[in-house]
């Protein structure tokens, strides 16, 4: 008995059908996609303890964008990362003097303003909105900025008045911690000796260096980031850090202090970039948009107690933190303190110091 | 086995891959740094391709000399440390009897599969100023002190002051001694092992005592496990940077550290690769010396 070979039901037209059907499922699922969409991906690298708490989270609930969050402890080593091409970041956060370098080695993507519309709540003030390194905000947008002051216990020690107290003194001997920075630490000896932190004068770094060469033994170590942990240890008492930190630390022990010399500190402003080379600049320029979101923003703010330069932000942010003067200093203290500039050629010069501190 | 003369082309076959990988991994690299260390550093931090022997001249200038030369001085008190340490170690493994050898051999490997990374910072858990070993000190002189009440001399001790364990040359060396251990006793575990024990026996029989066995019979046949397990140590202390990182002071910079720098904070890359070239002569200066010294001595060989 033979079937007619034109019913509709039998078992090769049935596969035949959903073959068919498969294929179209398939093709409907590209082209909902779309040839030139980029994949749901970003790659972001950032210092550590430097984000909010619900940021990324967030970001991934509202674009279904997944994010992938690297971390580096210090700007060279952001710029060692990117020197040699880009290995697949997105967003990158360096600070001023680098932001510089980096412009200059056209490390950078040109900022596509149209995808930002929240850059209008950043901080008309020149230093946010049109910085000498940055003329209007073409290639980066301000994120944090802060201070380096002395950190220190308010039990164990006096409150310091000048950076004496850290690179000058044999008072607390052992108990002193610096930065493993190279800049941060010769540039501020400079600025105690009353010189310029950004010197190119071959004298003047010579007297950093043999002042801070005499202060070594009464230094206990140079704390590449982790200088609030050896405060709240009680390693030691007295330590040159970031102030973000050191008010980070005071959250979990009120015995601890900031405080920005008499001499001035250094002043620094955290950059939102797009490296050149990244595979999602779409999502990148996304991210951007959504960190400048004043809620968003402000969350960031409270979680890590660092300033941010965006002032629609400053409405959702905690009060105490904005009446704070170490997150928020006052006037005549930043007009004291001076920012970093990269010196070029003259690195060499301030290396050459850093190594004789460090090996005498 | 066949003699590899007759049959070349399998030779060659089974050599390529290897060869590939050493060529493509470990030479060409190196070619690259070897390059760059004629090279200049432009005003930016990026590397210029150029042929000046200046980043040399600067790499032996007395400041990074003193550098290599501290750095040799700690890797041999480590390496020393450990052989004092490695060696009753690895007799003890030897002759202990078969079905513990594994166990305790497992027991030396084991730490070794743990992140390098979390072993040093389990360190700086015990040496800071409240860690571990301070706490313990302190719980000691609270109770001495107790006890000396009890005879009416409270407060003899007087105030407890924690010892200063991390963050010098001393916490380096501890660190490195742990980290390294392994590697000191793996090579004279297995040149204990493969040794004839008629030989000491022999000795015993022939009126020695178990001291003079072991010194003018013992440690002379092992001595190429000793040269193995101290050249191993002895280069790899050499070349670290992130114990000295982590648990050094100011006064413990290491060649790694300053190399580390240069290709970080300094940007400066040919110095970087000139320095590493001769932390890297010194090490073939080295191995040199570890050819000479077995071609020499007789001993077992494996």
């Amino acid at each position: 008995m033979t079937r007619s070979a034109s019913s509709r039901f039998s078992r090769r037209n049935f596969l035949r059908g959903a073959g068919i059907a498969a294929v179209g499922l398939s093709f409907a699922g590209t082209a909902r996609r779309g040839w030139s969409q980029e994949e749901r991906k970003l790659n972001v690298y950032n210092w550590d303890t430097y984000i909010g708490e619900a940021t990324l989270s967030t970001f991934t609930e509202r674009t279904g964008i997944e994010v992938q969050y690297d971390l580096y402890a210090n700007n060279e080593e952001l710029f060692a990362k990117l020197q040699t091409g880009n290995p697949g970041y997105d967003v990158i956060f360096p600070s001023d003097y680098m932001v510089a370098t980096m412009i200059a080695k056209n490390m950078l993507m040109e900022l596509d303003h149209s995808k930002i519309p929240n850059m209008a709540n950043i901080d008309p003030d020149p230093n946010f909105s049109d910085p000498p390194f940055n003329p209007g905000l073409k290639y980066a947008l301000p994120y944090m900025w802060g201070t380096i002051g002395i950190g220190y216990r308010k039990s164990a020690v006096e409150t310091p008045t000048s950076w004496a107290a850290v690179l000058d003194s044999s008072e607390h001997s052992g108990r002193i911690a610096l930065l493993a920075d190279m800049r941060a630490v010769i540039g501020l000896a400079l600025k105690y000796l009353g010189y310029s932190m950004n010197s190119t004068n071959e004298e003047e770094i010579a007297q950093a260096r043999d002042l801070l060469i005499k202060q070594k033994p009464h230094i206990k170590t140079f704390a590449e980031d982790n200088g609030q942990d050896l405060l709240l240890s009680g390693e030691v008492d007295l330590c040159m850090e970031w102030n973000g930190d050191i008010v980070s630390a005071m959250q979990e022990d009120d015995d601890l202090s900031y405080v920005v010399p008499q001499e001035g500190g250094m002043v620094w402003i955290d950059n939102a970039c797009i490296p050149t080379g990244a595979p999602h600049p779409e999502n990148a320029h996304a991210f951007l948009n959504f960190i400048n979101d004043p809620e968003v923003n402000a969350e960031i703010a409270n979680t890590i107690r660092f300033a941010t330069a965006n002032k629609a932000a400053k409405e959702f942010i905690n009060p105490e933190d904005l009446a704070n003067p170490a997150i928020y200093p006052a006037a005549e203290t930043i007009a004291k303190s001076e920012a970093l500039i990269d010196v070029g050629d003259f690195t060499p010069v301030y290396d050459r110091a850093w190594t004789e501190i460090q090996a005498a | 086995m066949q003699d590899w003369r007759q049959n070349k082309l399998v030779f060659g076959v089974l050599l390529l891959p290897p060869t590939a990988w050493l060529v493509l991994f470990f030479t060409l690299p190196l070619a690259i740094v070897w390059v760059y260390s004629f090279g200049k550093r432009g005003p930016l931090g990026e590397t210029l391709l150029a042929f000046s022997f200046d980043n040399y001249l600067r790499a032996i200038e007395w400041i990074n000399l003193s550098i290599l030369l501290k750095s040799t001085w700690i890797a041999a008190v480590t390496t020393a440390l450990c052989l004092l340490v490695g060696f009753p170690l690895a007799m003890g493994i030897a002759f202990s009897p078969g079905k513990y050898r594994n166990v305790l051999l497992l027991l030396v490997i084991l730490p070794f599969w743990t992140n390098l990374l979390i072993r040093t910072y389990s360190w700086i858990a015990i040496l800071r100023t409240r860690g571990y070993v301070n706490m313990t000190l302190e719980w000691l002189h609270g109770k001495l002190d107790a006890l000396l009440g009890l005879f009416g001399a409270a407060g003899a001790l007087g105030k407890f002051q924690p010892l200063e364990l991390l963050y010098n040359e001393n916490a380096v060396i501890v660190g490195l001694v742990y980290v390294h251990l392994p590697f000191m006793v793996l090579p004279l575990y297995a040149t204990l092992e493969k040794l004839d024990k008629s030989y000491l026996e022999a000795s015993l029989d022939l009126g020695a005592g178990q001291w003079r066995t072991m010194f003018s019979v013992m440690v002379p046949l092992s001595l190429p496990g000793i040269a193995t397990g101290t050249l191993l140590v002895f280069i790899l202390s050499l070349g670290t940077f992130l114990t000295p990182d982590l648990l050094g002071g100011p006064d413990s910079i290491m060649i790694g550290n300053l190399i580390a720098q240069q290709f970080g904070q300094a940007r400066d890359w040919p110095f970087g690769s000139a320095l590493s070239f001769l932390l890297m002569y010194a090490t073939f200066i080295f191995l040199w010396l570890k050819a000479v010294i077995s071609r020499r001595e007789g001993g077992v060989s494996y």
